[in-house]
């Protein structure tokens, strides 16, 4: 089978604008071009919904006064009234990850969220934010953070560096979690594909028939990662403002 | 695998930041004071509604409360009437009887007074009657003048020997 025909030639990025400043390559790319759709359609969905601002809202108002509630919720579940200020922030990780993995099920698009730089990208940001807001809020005593408090101290030696090993680890399985979970669905979505194709209308309605199913399971997959990484992000978060595990 | 090529690296992270702040932003400033206005606004309204509620409530109480007293004093009131009304009543008739009792008592008196009169009328009558008869059975029997005093005396002493 040519590569272009390979389950993984979806992923590929096709430079579309070709852009160079300073030696660096900033190109407009597919992936690009789904970022800025994912954040025109986050502002859309928000400001069209709530335009009205009306008292009782309506289905388009209903639904971004949702994602606001669901994210607000979230926050003060997962990190108290500390963490009201870094609500847009939290909002719009969650908000664009959302969209990502959304509009990514529809066929013929491209999604962010399956590249695993774009992930790692985002998770690298929760990581050094958050120990950054650790460190300018406990000072030294955030080190504090990798002893577990009533071990004895022979323990310690074996305990300290598994959390620090832990806690360095987190950007990666923040990052490969969304990133697998994407690759793994688009690619049996794809292969399923290829054997509808192979098959033909004889044999072909079973694989589609699991691609039916399987876009269910995506569109929950894709809802559910969302929800994973910005509330991890909230808990990496509170263990950064609170110290304690 | 295209995810590990790393020359598309900086474009996407580049694209990735250049998206992502201008999200930030838009969020920041325009999409989340929106929802959080409305929502604020909601609770506000809700929270002024259910203390409008409780007000309204509490002054229906005083109403109902009012409406009772009215009610009850417009009943002692009603009761009191009622038993001024029926004592004034028992008097008034109590009054009249009293009245028709010396009105039949005076009628009485007179037709007693008058009877008497009608009797004694009668009486004089019956004795000039009788003095007339004598007179004249006693010229018819013995052809006699007799003298009114006589006859009148004689009949008078007769008629008190019959009395």
């Amino acid at each position: 089978m040519a590569a272009e025909h390979s389950p993984l030639e979806q992923f590929e990025i096709k430079s579309l604008i070709p852009m160079n400043i300073g030696g660096l390559d900033v190109s407009f790319t597919n992936a690009s071009l789904f970022m800025v759709i994912a954040i025109v359609a986050i502002t859309l969905f928000l400001t069209v919904g709530m335009r009205k601002r009306a008292m009782v809202p309506g289905r388009f108002q209903s639904m971004a006064e949702l994602m606001y509630e669901f994210t607000a919720g979230m926050l003060k579940d997962n990190v108290g009234s500390e963490g009201r200020k870094y609500f847009p922030f939290i909002f719009s990780l969650f908000m664009f990850i959302l969209f990502c993995n959304v509009i990514g099920l529809i066929p013929y698009t491209f999604t962010v969220t399956s590249q695993i730089i774009v992930t790692f990208a985002m998770a690298a940001v929760v990581f050094v934010g958050v120990t950054l807001i650790g460190i300018f809020k406990h000072g030294f005593k955030f080190l504090s953070f990798f002893v577990p408090s009533g071990v004895p101290f022979i323990l310690l030696i074996v305990l300290v560096p598994i959390e620090v090993i832990s806690y360095f680890v987190r950007p990666i399985s923040l990052s490969v979690r969304l990133f697998a979970n994407m690759l793994a669905g688009h690619t049996l979505l794809k292969v399923f594909g290829g054997f509808v194709v192979v098959l033909g209308l004889w044999l072909g309605w079973m694989p589609f028939l699991f691609i039916v199913v399987l876009t269910g399971l995506e569109l929950l997959v894709a809802l559910l990662q969302a929800y994973v990484f910005a509330v991890l992000s909230c808990l990496y978060l509170n263990d950064a403002l609170h110290l304690h595990h | 695998m295209p995810q590990l090529e790393v020359a598309h690296y900086p474009p996407q992270l580049v694209w990735l930041a250049i998206t992502f702040v201008i999200l930030y932003f838009l969020m920041a400033t325009i999409a989340i004071p929106a929802v959080s206005s409305v929502l604020e606004g909601r609770q506000n309204r809700i929270s002024s509604d259910l203390e409008e509620a409780k007000r309204l409530s509490e002054e229906a109480d005083k109403a109902k409360a009012e409406y009772e007293a009215a009610l009850a004093d417009a009943r002692s009131k009603a009761h009191g009437i009622v038993s001024e009304l029926k004592n004034s009543m028992a008097k008034e008739q109590e009054a009249s009887k009293a009245e028709l009792d010396a009105t039949l008592a005076k009628k009485a008196k007179e037709a007693e007074a008058e009877i008497r009169k009608a009797k004694e009328t009668a009486l004089s009558h019956v004795r000039e009657i009788a003095t007339d008869a004598a007179k004249s059975a006693v010229s018819k029997l013995v052809a006699l003048d007799v003298s009114d005093s006589d006859v009148k005396t004689a009949v008078e002493a007769n008629m008190k020997g019959d009395a």
